[in-house]
């Protein structure tokens, strides 16, 4: 045991904790739980769980919080195994951990990573966080009272004795932690005894929030950190030509430039970074100034040069036209062959769909600072270790000594999962030789984003007896993902736009799905609702136009393909997606059609263990689409905290619903034309739903992630509702100009 | 490295810098505190209130009055802290989110905005209470179109809890009020 070390930790908390006596448990580097994760060790059970002598809980939450209430809900699972009292638990947000082990380097924490996958990771491994120190509770108390400790049982932060005698857990913290952690994993709780898990929790920094007091990555200032901002290229690829420097030199508070160098595919980090001239000043205000003064010149990349909205459109249709250049994703039975087969009708549509930014409300912005044997850095990550790891390959610096911490960060939707802005601040703070604080502005956030994809679907289908669906071709002609990044050289080039299991693959006999790559300069990348939504759109707005051709019910038409409940593969269950279709349906009152003008539209999805339908009833008055109503069925598992499930699904609705309506990003001569919300419109107040009426079925399943499911069905069952109240069918996005084009 | 892992964005923000006053300096008034600003005059208000004063409640969302993320009152009145230049506000009463709050009490909009749940991500909350309080000053009982009105964005998509909260605040008793 090293005393040196652990008593550091218990000085440096109890600091923390206002004077008040803060215990860890007992410090056994060595001792592995390998029930908590690979690279789990009994120290680190510290950083998650720690009992105050006064019966406070300190419970370290691991992912960044970028408005998915991570950091409520995965304590929230710490603390139902640990039976503490709620309302004496306090969430503090853990830096990311890096740790070298016998076994290799790792995350020491687990997966701080966020996204769809964060709450999966966490079900089993957290739980047993929880109980391994309630376990150590017991056991001090089972000592302390000379009793078995399986007499012994937990309630509300107290150990209670079979005869009714209590102890506090503040009390036994001092003994427990000088116990061993067990060397089997003790068992989690029948989910019939939660009392935390399931129960509707308020965001735990909520009160901070309101208070102005929480500290964005925006937020963080250094006295010594220069304030810089980046000119960049605004041609993707593009290169410096020519620089003068002399009048930005001369704003008051302005220190200096650096020039940032184009991209270079073959980097190990990115090859996606733009060419810039970054400008370090004393604050913002003299950056920016400085930076208004530069008189600098772009020279475009050839390649990309005369990109546009109108070339990718006409390159687009001249593929799907073709039959060459296709990837086949999926081929299931024959497609060709059920288009000539007897009594069967042929039907066909084309939708397009629009780059999307991503415009978090907070911009980029990282502070660093890099010297020779240490970086720290502050930012709103996605992807933390993939930011140490970036950090290590450019500065050199050994991993263990990267610090990174993590602020709240304004939002994600899949834009922090690059981390395009922390190599920027690196590479501006080693050349300055001092902390930077490198910060985005909103016009360098839309032009210098990785967007959404821009895609054409062409669908057909065939009938049989013009009704049984025989077969389905799904076609997509799109410019690839992540184009350029050499990191994901090895993926398939359709990854992220066309997935190979998307509605209604395996449940049509004669289907494929087709990929056609447009090339094109963009960074591009995820945004909520990944491959799934840049698919259902489509697929979801077809299968209502086979409905209406073939005088069919569009409820029953998607009822009849799913088919009997079964297991169609693992991870998607043909019952739970039809189970969220019909609680839909019902809340909408799908079987009576209003009359007043009004129309009902209707679309579900399914991916990675989730289920999601929408409808929505809308009317169009003038020029305007109103949204009278919104319903969002969810199916994602057991529901840890009902209060989130309802915020995440209504703020993925009206994300969606915001990208639906509004948002495209467009280029022309090789550049993107958005610059500001006046031209890169959001979602406002007055044009939300009043709400989102979300019912969500507690299946008792694993949990699962649920905004990228949710995001999908969004811009299909708004469409179909279009339909149903003007009988004009939308099939580009976004859908408010086109309908007014239409109109 | 450093064995809390519980440790705040340290180093902390320096301490606000209070100008003594001169000839040259712009006098301002900031949640009732006195200040003197002598440097640029056209420096816009949020970048006076987040890198001088290290008051970061309002926040950058756009840097042309669209977003709403930096709102803050300018004489009880709901402006975007991003296109006020400081010389433009010598002795305006100024208040910002820090200021928001009683000495004893959240401010009723705050209390209703933890009530309903209605923080998303967080990062536009700010300017969407600032928002509200000039409404609420303006008028007690807003109607929804009122509240439609609001011209903040929220990229989370919060808008149903926003508007849940300003209608509670407004309904909540007299004495809870400001």
């Amino acid at each position: 045991m090293n005393f040196d070390r652990s008593r550091r930790r218990f000085l440096a908390v109890s600091t923390g904790a206002a004077g008040a006596l803060v215990v860890g448990w007992r410090v056994q580097a060595q001792q592995q739980l390998p029930y908590l994760g690979a690279r789990f060790q009994a120290q680190q059970l510290t950083d998650f769980v720690r009992v105050q002598a006064d019966g406070a809980v300190l419970i370290g939450a691991r992912g960044c919080e970028v408005g998915q209430g991570v950091k409520t809900d995965l304590p929230m699972l710490i603390a139902e195994e640990l039976d503490a009292d709620w309302s004496r638990v306090r969430v503090e947000q853990l830096s990311y951990g890096y740790i070298e082990t016998d076994s290799g380097p790792g995350d020491r924490y687990g997966n701080q990573g966020i996204g769809g996958d964060g709450t999966p990771a966490a079900w089993e491994q957290l739980r047993q966080a929880g109980a391994v120190a309630r376990w150590l509770l017991v056991q001090a108390a089972a000592q302390q009272w000379r009793l078995d400790a399986a007499t012994l049982r937990t309630e509300a932060g107290f150990v209670i004795a079979a005869d009714g005698r209590k102890l506090a857990y503040g009390d036994l913290a001092a003994s427990a932690a000088t116990l061993d952690a067990p060397a089997s994993p003790p068992p989690l709780k029948d989910p019939a005894q939660f009392a935390i898990i399931g129960k509707p929790m308020r965001t735990v920094d909520a009160h901070e929030v309101v208070l102005g007091r929480t500290e964005f990555g925006i937020d963080t200032y250094w006295g010594n950190a220069l304030v810089a901002v980046i000119a960049r290229c605004p041609y993707p690829g593009g290169t410096l030509d020519t620089l003068d420097d002399a009048l930005a030199r001369r704003v008051p508070g302005v220190h200096r430039t650096i020039v940032l160098p184009g991209p270079k595919p073959d980097a190990p980090f990115d090859g996606v970074l733009a060419a810039g001239v970054a400008v370090l000043a004393d604050d913002t205000w003299a950056a920016l100034r400085g930076r208004d003064k530069l008189k600098v010149a772009w020279k475009a990349d050839a390649a990309w040069a005369n990109d546009s909205n109108a070339s990718l459109e006409a390159r687009a249709t001249a593929v799907l036209d073709g039959t060459t250049g296709a990837t086949v994703v999926r081929n299931d039975g024959d497609f060709a062959k059920a288009k000539k087969a007897p009594r069967t009708t042929t039907l066909g549509a084309r939708y397009q769909l629009p780059f999307l930014a991503h415009a978090c409300l907070e911009p980029p912005c990282a502070t660093i600072e890099v010297s020779t044997d240490r970086v720290v850095l502050v930012a709103g990550l996605h992807d933390p270790a993939g930011a140490s790891h970036l950090l290590h390959v450019l500065t050199g610096v050994p991993r263990e000594a990267i610090d990174i911490r993590l602020p709240r960060a304004g939002g994600d939707f899949g834009r922090r999962l690059h981390n395009d802005y922390v190599a920027e601040a690196a590479l501006v703070a080693r050349e300055a030789g001092r902390p930077v604080k490198l910060v985005w502005m909103r016009e360098d956030d839309l032009q210098h984003d990785f967007y959404r994809p821009f895609g054409i679907h062409a669908l057909t289908a065939t009938l049989e007896r013009g009704k049984r669906l025989t077969g389905w071709s799904h076609r997509v002609a799109a410019t690839p993902r992540n184009w350029r990044d050499s990191r994901l050289a090895g993926n398939p080039p359709f990854s992220g736009v066309v997935d190979a299991d998307a509605f209604p693959s395996g449940l049509v006999a004669n289907l494929e799905q087709v990929f056609h790559a447009l090339p094109c300069g963009l960074p591009r990348g995820e945004l909520r609702g990944g491959a799934g939504a840049f698919q259902a759109f489509a697929a979801q707005c077809f299968l209502d136009e086979i409905a209406v051709a073939t005088h069919q019910d569009p409820v029953q038409l998607r009822m009849d393909v799913l088919g009997a409940p079964r297991m169609l593969r693992p991870g998607f269950d043909t019952g739970r997606l039809a189970g969220v279709l019909r609680i839909a349906a019902g809340k909408i009152d799908w079987q009576h059609k209003p009359k007043n003008g009004h129309g009902l539209g209707i679309a579900c999805h399914a991916g990675a263990g989730a289920y999601a339908a929408h409808a929505f009833e809308v009317s169009v008055e003038g020029n305007d689409l109103v949204i009278h109503r919104a319903v969002c069925a969810i199916d994602s598992g057991r529901t840890l905290n009902p209060l989130n499930l309802q915020a995440q699904a209504t703020m993925a609705t009206l994300g969606a619903v915001s990208a639906t309506l509004h948002e495209a990003i467009t280029l022309k001569n090789g550049q993107v034309q958005q610059h500001n919300f006046p031209d890169y419109p959001l979602l406002r107040m007055g044009q939300a739903p009043h709400a989102v009426e979300v019912h969500s079925v507690d299946s008792g399943a694993d949990p699962a992630g649920l905004d990228d499911v949710v995001a999908a069905s969004v811009a299909p069952a708004l469409a179909n509702a279009v339909y149903a109240a003007t009988t004009v069918r939308v099939r580009k996005l976004p859908l408010l100009p086109e309908l007014r084009r239409l109109l | 490295m450093p064995d809390n892992p519980f440790r705040r964005t340290e180093p902390r923000p320096v301490p606000p810098v209070a100008a003594s006053a001169s000839e040259k300096t712009i006098p301002l008034v900031i949640n009732g505190k006195s200040f003197f600003h002598n440097g640029d005059p056209d420096m816009p208000l949020l970048w006076y209130l987040r890198d001088v004063l290290r008051l970061t409640g309002a926040k950058f969302g756009c840097g042309i009055g669209a977003c709403g993320a930096c709102t803050v009152l300018i004489d009880g009145k709901a402006e975007p802290a991003c296109l006020l230049p400081v010389k433009a506000l010598a002795h305006r009463e100024i208040l910002t989110i820090e200021g928001l709050a009683g000495k004893d009490a959240l401010h009723p909009l705050q209390e209703a905005w933890i009530a309903e749940d209605a923080v998303g991500c967080g990062y536009c909350q700010t300017g969407q209470i600032m928002a509200a309080a000039a409404l609420l000053a303006r008028k007690p009982h807003p109607d929804d179109a009122d509240i439609d009105a609001l011209p903040n964005l929220c990229r989370c998509g919060t808008y149903p809890r926003i508007r849940a909260a300003i209608v509670r605040a407004a309904n909540a008793p007299v004495e809870a009020k400001q």
